[in-house]
């Protein structure tokens, strides 16, 4: 499969501090790539520096097969971009702003920007200081949306919007993955990655702790067993890979490593299980245990 | 909310606003006092004896010296006290006047413009806390400029209630003016429009001064509506009076009560002219960085032609009080015979000079726009759209080579209109209009050095500024002083003696033009390489 990003072994220092320190990424073509990052984890940086804005102090980057520093103006006419924090010119209506990106871009569909304006409920009259957060964000969402391109850079595109909002957000991403167009979304709303994405990257403090597709991840990671049981489960805690086991009147929660799921549940059979409850971790437990406080010390 | 209530926390601000300038603010302050202890101590070595001083009266005796200068109080005995009130206080009031208005806009109207007035005013914050603080922190600013300017007088030997009349005229001018800002910043949402209401409210000012005082020696009923005329008329080193400086006081006062009235009729945040809705698509013309260029720069442009021009006129139908001078003065032709140069034709030189460093300033707030457009993110979504980094700096360079050149043409085309209103020939028009249009190359240098430090350093792009100052200061008192022609010369603007047009130099011209491209090219190198810095 081609790749319609891919970095490698990418640095980036701001004189003292070391924002990027070996970061990878790739977002395969046709797909919609979650970027989870805590806040300062480098996600902003990251797409900076795969727009042209930062030049890189080492690593390979290349978008759509150019290189983002020397090609950006070539590479741009083919990907659109929405900013975390959207600031528009105070002095430009929200229509004004998304006809001129879009002209600066090299045109978009009218039909699809009159459609997507209803959709989103904008009204696009107003001046750019007017507009509350979740409102500037919606602008530079129509514009980014209505230009036909191959690759869509949404950083955290969501943070201002409301719930119902969020849905049309969902659809429009849907709709463009059908389109065939690639999308690298940086989140830290892990249910909205959980729902749209392809492929996960997790990163933390500049570095990518973990990547690959959902489904990978969770190959990775801990099943969480919850059974009632007729015997003592205290002994289950001494098991290799059994972790945090709590139990209060014949009732035990575990989570297991991936690895030693089958032994762990050969030595539950033992202690007479009434009813067995498993479930695949959701993101926010991936999320947790990559920054929880347990793996600090194993990471350096 | 009692009015006790409404200054709630106002120490507090007051610390805090403090701190925050607490670089800005002295080096304003210590730049006003070096000014007047530089006039202080070289005005003696170059004026030594009384004979000296009183051919400088003589000289000074003209509608173009009394435009630029003062009422001309004491020039029967030029005393050193008399000459720099004449001459130098306006150039001490006008920075003091300045430093206060952006005190006052940055810490009222700027506060609420980036939101972070609403997090002060959620804590436990009086209503008219802030507009408080940042006026007692003009008090505190206006009075080191007070005590600064007296000292540096002292310093000359000069008589002290004389000098101190001066200093604290010069500090009560930025504290009236520092009033003027607390309404405007009242009126708009923008900082920036806040800001230069008031600085319009300067000009008028200078303009009213220049007029009246032209009009009749020391000063007709148009001079004393002026806040820059007062300090002079307190005569200091000439017939002392306090009261003028009363004047300051009663401006400060009403446009204070003014500023808090009207600022309880509105909410934080909001400008008392509500924001109207616009267009739902964007017009063809914006659809470059040139054109949002245009947009974006079209209200300040339209002020600058509009002040430009309003300033031009009358100035330029001075030229006739010229010829009367000279008639009614033979001593004062023979001085200008000397010099090789007509009267008329310097005192549209001088008139061309000053509204060229006033386009200069314009060109250095225009480039500046590149930084503010970065610094609030709008050149990340502009760079993120297929537009490369060339066209979007060489594009606001180009519009502020254009609007300038407009600006010049404006300017020239007023004071040539204003000429031809008096006894002038229309030939007069295109003669002075091409003289001030000649200021470009060196307008340009002005804004490819900005544009160089903007590529550069960006951090540092505020110091073009220093270039300006430059040439004002050594542009206007150069003479005064009797400065080495190096250190004049080393302004841009000192090349372009362009009037008459017989005169004008053309092998300079050429080479500020060239030097302009080569700052730009340097600044847009550097733009290319650096990275662009995030909100």
């Amino acid at each position: 499969m081609t790749a319609a990003l891919e970095i490698s072994q990418l640095h980036k220092s701001f004189g003292q501090v070391k924002a990027l320190d070996g970061l990878d990424l790739s977002v395969p073509s046709g797909q919609v790539a979650g970027f989870l990052g805590p806040n300062g984890a480098g996600k902003s940086t990251t797409i900076r520096i795969l727009l042209g804005l930062l030049r890189a102090d080492a690593g390979d980057v290349s978008v759509l097969g150019r290189h983002p520093w020397i090609n950006a103006v070539e590479l741009h006419r083919r990907l659109a971009y929405v900013p975390g924090d959207v600031s528009l010119w105070p002095n430009l209506t929200g229509g004004e702003a998304i006809d001129l990106l879009n002209r600066l871009r090299g045109g978009a569909d009218r039909t699809r920007r009159a459609e997507l304006l209803e959709r989103f409920e904008l009204d696009p009259t107003k001046k750019g200081r007017t507009y509350s957060k979740g409102n500037r964000q919606k602008v530079a969402l129509v514009a980014a949306l209505a230009a036909d391109v191959e690759l869509l850079v949404l950083d955290e595109p969501t943070s201002g919007l409301d719930p119902l909002m969020e849905t049309v957000f969902q659809d429009c991403i849907a709709e463009a993955k059908r389109a065939g167009r690639s999308v690298l979304l940086s989140s830290h709303i892990l249910a909205e990655v959980e729902k749209l994405c392809d492929t996960v990257t997790i990163i933390r403090n500049g570095r990518t702790v973990q990547s690959g597709t959902l489904a990978e991840l969770r190959h990775l990671t801990r099943t969480t067993i919850t059974a009632t049981v007729d015997r003592d489960p205290a002994g289950l805690a001494n098991l290799v890979g059994v972790h945090e086991l709590r139990s209060a009147d014949g009732a035990v929660t575990f989570d297991v490593d991936a690895d030693q799921l089958p032994a762990v549940i050969q030595s539950l059979g033992h202690l007479g299980v009434r009813t067995l409850h498993s479930a695949p971790p959701s993101l926010e437990q991936l999320f947790l245990r990559q920054y929880g406080d347990e793996l600090v010390g194993a990471e350096s | 909310m009692s009015d006790r209530e409404s200054l709630t926390a106002t120490g507090t601000l007051v610390r805090f606003a403090l701190r925050r300038d607490r670089v800005k603010l002295p080096i304003w302050i210590v730049a006003i006092g070096l000014g007047m202890l530089y006039a202080v101590s070289a005005l003696p070595t170059v004026y030594s004896t009384p004979a000296e001083r009183q051919v400088r009266a003589e000289l000074m005796d003209s509608p173009a010296a009394t435009m630029m200068s003062g009422p001309g109080y004491g020039l029967d005995n030029y005393t050193l006290g008399a000459m720099i009130t004449n001459e130098m206080v306006l150039y001490l009031a006008i920075p003091a006047a300045m430093m206060s208005i952006f005190l006052i806009t940055r810490h009222t109207r700027a506060e609420e413009e980036t939101g972070r007035a609403e997090l002060i005013r959620s804590t436990v914050v009086g209503r008219h806390a802030a507009t408080t603080a940042a006026l007692l922190v003009a008090v505190i600013a206006n009075a080191g400029v007070a005590l600064l300017t007296a000292l540096a007088m002292l310093t000359g030997d000069l008589s002290a209630a004389d000098s101190f009349a001066v200093g604290v005229g010069i500090g009560l001018t930025g504290l009236a003016f520092a009033g003027v800002a607390t309404v405007t910043a009242q009126l708009t949402e923008h900082s920036r429009a806040a800001s230069s209401l008031a600085m319009a409210v300067v000009g008028a000012a200078f303009l009213l001064r220049a007029i009246g005082d032209v009009s009749q020696p020391g000063g007709n009923v148009l001079s004393w509506l002026s806040p820059l005329a007062w300090v002079q008329q307190a005569r200091p080193f000439v017939d002392l009076r306090w009261w003028p400086l009363l004047l300051c006081i009663g401006v400060l006062a009403v446009t204070v009560a003014l500023g808090y009235f009207l600022s309880v009729r509105r909410d934080v945040g909001a400008g008392l002219v509500p924001p109207k809705l616009g267009r739902a698509d964007a017009a063809p013309s914006l659809s470059s960085p040139l054109g949002l260029a245009a947009r974006q720069q079209r209200p300040a442009l339209a002020g600058w032609a509009a002040g430009l021009f309003v300033f031009a006129v009358p100035s330029g139908s001075l030229s006739d009080s010229v010829t009367e001078a000279v008639a009614n003065n033979p001593r004062m032709g023979e001085i200008f015979t000397a010099n090789g140069q007509d009267p008329v034709d310097a005192f549209y030189a001088t008139m061309a000079l000053f509204l060229a460093l006033l386009v200069g300033a314009f060109a250095v707030t225009s480039v500046l726009r590149l930084r503010s457009e970065e610094r609030t993110g709008h050149t990340e979504a502009a760079l993120a759209t297929s537009v490369s980094r060339p066209r979007w700096y060489f594009s606001w360079l180009g519009f502020t080579a254009l609007a300038s050149a407009g600006l010049l043409l404006i300017s020239g085309l007023g004071v040539g209109i204003g000429a031809a209103t008096g006894n002038a020939g229309p030939g007069t028009i295109a003669e002075v209009t091409i003289g001030t249009l000649a200021y470009l190359p060196a307008v340009l240098v002005v804004a490819g050095f900005t544009a160089a430090l903007f590529g550069v350093r960006p951090a540092l792009s505020t110091l073009a500024w220093i270039v300006v100052a430059y040439a004002v200061f050594f542009g206007m008192f150069g003479a005064l002083l009797e400065l080495p022609g190096w250190v004049t010369d080393l302004s841009p603007f000192a090349h372009t003696t362009a009037l008459p047009l017989a005169d004008l130099p053309v092998a300079p011209l050429v080479v500020l033009a060239v030097l302009a491209t080569i700052l730009a090219l340097a600044g847009g190198t550097g733009f290319r390489r650096r990275d662009i810095e995030s909100t």
